[in-house]
């Protein structure tokens, strides 16, 4: 048989991708999970890993093109598969976009809003199931933190991405912006949305989150899965906290975020103008200042969840990239050693670095 | 996020800070917009629609319409932004600026310098550039340039929806004058625009595309024009980088060298007139700044030194276009010493 490999489509706002480099090689075969190429997004570059095995065996897309979603990359079929038949796939190829398709799965995902504590958030729900799971970002991210991973999740499961107060485009009005307001705005939102159990994935300060909540609500929480949480250890990257606050140019956005990746990767020219964009918003810098104030001030962690960690019955598992930036891979000691997942060459962002084996990482606990 | 036209765009940027704040006010000719018509006030909602709503919200004491005499307007803006308020005053075409520019030029431009840094003139001035419209020689300039060349004037001149909100909010809550120029034909240019506020700050040029072999920097309608020749060049390997400053004064001036001291090369794109431009003034500052990177002369592609013609084929020839455009940049890429 013939397949093809397309350009996958990575959260809301995605049209287009450019090929970075192939890493694999015409004629080179490849097992589920083996990663394929690399594609630059309006975020990070991503790899793009296999489904199932395979055989590559021509690649349409050179490295340096960029392509609409679902253009054809490469073709895939049994190495004795004649050269005809592989030209007459290539020229019959036709690209489907979603939009046209008119099939409500493949339409283009919409967040919608609730009303919650006097203030309207922004959530994205993709997929359906039992116990659904709650994606909560973390300081000054957004919806689109969850680009490679909601996508993934949802094709089995219910899954929810919250967009926190004072961030995205929920409301800017962050209170006293302490754990104490937040655990209280994510929990009326989970009534409002009739959500009585989940399995918990935060990121950074969605993570402290997620696990304080799991104290307080142990009954409400399926599984918790933890992204370089905050809220277990003093140290904080209180230079990239001041450097976040202050950009208000391109320049110095993009040195900003740069801290929150590996040093070898860099971060694309459109998410430091979606940063910028959010930045200009009235009532974002205020907000971020309550939230950094409540927690960071004076670069230093003022929450500590570490006995909430050891007190915890749900299961938990903790994911940290080895070269975070941010808050120390260190920190994950306070967790048993079994439940720690380090990824190497990974910064603060390992759901977006490395979001195949995070997504894998996921599932596993989840199922 | 919603998809909105610029008009749109700069009617949300009144809106929301006339809401926000009660000094500010909108004066000018017939900007309630149907004023003795049959439908009455706010039938059209001003010439091309952007105060559309205004004067129903706000009243006539905050949308003033006046006589038609641009030196009254200008010079009731100027001291009422000297006085405490800040107006939104409309100088309906850019062309008519010769008959209030003493208001402008000699009076708001100086307060702050003249009376010791304790004035502050508040004050954004609307005005529609650009040709396309065959509406002749008189209501077709682009005279971004000559405020620009008017220490204590800062001049904007935004090339899509978005920018135009946030670069409009930022000016209404500026302390100095800014004059806001609008290309008459992108009114109904549409991309995402948030329904809140927000400012996008003066002087920071917008990277519209990167590319590593020629710098173009383009202004207004003319972004788009050199986003569509750096298509086809794309195609032929020729990747260009294009800069929209979005004000000219301030000047993201790093921005430009930056690009220059990578690529090498300068194309400046510029729908006025050629001499003492914008476009003059962008090549005189990389030949000054960054010459020992240029690897080919800096070339500009603008209007020729002749008023607007009305005939629309003389007109069509008249604007820079994507084709002018793409020939430039090969020429530049192509140099050989």
């Amino acid at each position: 048989m013939i397949t093809a490999i397309t350009m996958p489509k990575w959260g809301l706002t995605m049209t287009e991708g450019k090929v970075v480099q192939w890493l694999k090689q015409p004629g080179a075969s490849f097992a589920a999970g083996d990663e394929l190429l690399e594609i630059e997004t309006s975020k990070i570059t991503n790899v793009v890993e296999a489904d199932g095995a395979g055989s590559l065996i021509r690649i349409v897309a050179p490295e340096g093109s960029t392509l609409p979603i679902g253009a054809l990359l490469a073709v895939v079929a049994p190495p004795e598969t004649a050269a005809a038949e592989i030209d007459a796939f290539v020229s019959q190829f036709v690209v489907v976009e979603p939009a046209d398709t008119g099939s409500e799965d493949v339409a283009a995902p919409t967040p919608r809003e609730l009303e919650v504590l006097g203030r309207t958030l922004r959530f994205l729900e993709l997929g359906t199931g039992d116990v659904p799971v709650l994606l909560l970002h973390g300081f000054g991210g957004d919806l689109n933190t969850w680009m490679f991973n909601q996508p993934a999740l949802c094709s089995d499961r219910r899954t929810l991405a919250l967009e926190l107060p004072g961030h995205g485009l929920s409301s800017k009005d962050v209170g006293s912006g302490d754990i104490t307001f937040f655990t209280e705005v994510i929990e009326a939102a989970l009534a409002a949305l009739t959500v009585e159990r989940a399995h918990f994935v935060g990121h950074s300060m969605g993570g402290a989150l997620a696990l304080a909540l799991a104290a307080r609500r142990p009954e409400q929480i399926a599984t918790l899965s933890l992204l370089a949480p905050a809220g277990l250890g003093p140290e904080i990257n209180g230079a990239f906290i001041d450097a976040f606050m202050r950009a208000s140019r391109r320049k110095d956005a993009a040195e900003a975020l740069q801290y929150l990746v590996h040093a070898s990767s860099s971060i694309s020219r459109a998410m430091v103008e979606e940063f910028l964009r959010y930045k200009r918003l009235d009532g974002v810098a205020s907000a971020l200042e309550a939230v950094a104030h409540a927690w960071f001030p004076q670069g230093r962690q003022a929450v500590d969840l570490t006995a909430s960690l050891r007190a915890l019955s749900t299961p938990v598992q903790i994911i940290w990239g080895s070269g975070d930036r941010i808050i120390p891979v260190a920190h994950s000691d306070a967790a048993s050693p079994a439940a720690v997942h380090v990824l190497k060459d990974v910064g603060h962002l390992p759901h977006m670095e490395k979001a195949g084996e995070v997504n894998r990482l996921l599932r596993a606990m989840m199922d | 996020m919603p998809v909105k036209t610029m008009r749109q765009a700069l009617q949300e940027a009144l809106a929301h800070e006339m809401r926000r704040d009660p000094t500010v006010v909108i004066i000018g000719e017939d900007v309630s917009g149907g004023a003795g018509t049959e439908g009455g006030r706010d039938a059209a909602g001003g010439v091309l629609g952007v105060t559309k709503g205004l004067i129903k919200e706000f009243g006539e004491s905050r949308v003033i319409d006046t006589p038609i005499t641009e030196s009254a307007i200008m010079g009731a803006a100027a001291g009422a932004a000297v006085t405490g308020l800040r107006p939104v005053a409309e100088l309906m075409f850019s062309d008519f600026l010769g008959v209030c520019f003493d208001q402008i030029f000699n009076q708001a431009a100086k307060f702050r310098y003249m009376f010791g840094g304790k004035a502050r003139t508040p004050l954004v001035i609307r005005t529609m550039v650009g040709a396309g419209r065959s509406a002749a020689a008189q209501h077709s300039q682009s005279p971004y340039h000559i405020f620009t060349s008017v220490p204590g004037l800062k001049v904007v001149v935004p090339s899509n929806a978005y920018d135009a909100k946030g670069l409009l909010i930022q000016a209404i809550r500026d302390d100095d004058p800014v004059v806001f120029c609008e290309h008459k034909l992108m009114y109904d240019l549409r991309t995402e625009v948030p329904d809140e506020a927000y400012t996008i700050p003066f002087g920071e040029a917008n990277v519209v595309r990167e590319g590593d072999d020629v710098t173009v920097v383009a202004l207004a309608r003319m972004v788009h024009y050199a986003l569509d020749a750096a298509e086809k060049l794309g195609a032929e390997g020729i990747e260009c980088e294009i800069i929209d400053p979005r004000t000219t004064s301030p000047l993201d001036e790093d921005t430009i060298l930056d690009s220059v001291e990578r690529t090498g090369r300068l194309v400046v794109v510029d729908e006025a007139t050629p001499r003492c431009s914008m476009a003059t003034d962008i090549a005189a500052l990389v030949a000054d700044r960054a010459f020992s990177a240029l690897k080919a002369p800096v070339r500009r592609v603008t209007a020729p030194h002749t008023p607007v013609p009305f005939a629309p084929s003389l007109e069509k020839l008249y604007i820079p276009d994507p084709d002018r455009i793409a020939a430039v940049v090969r020429e530049v890429h192509g140099f050989v010493q």
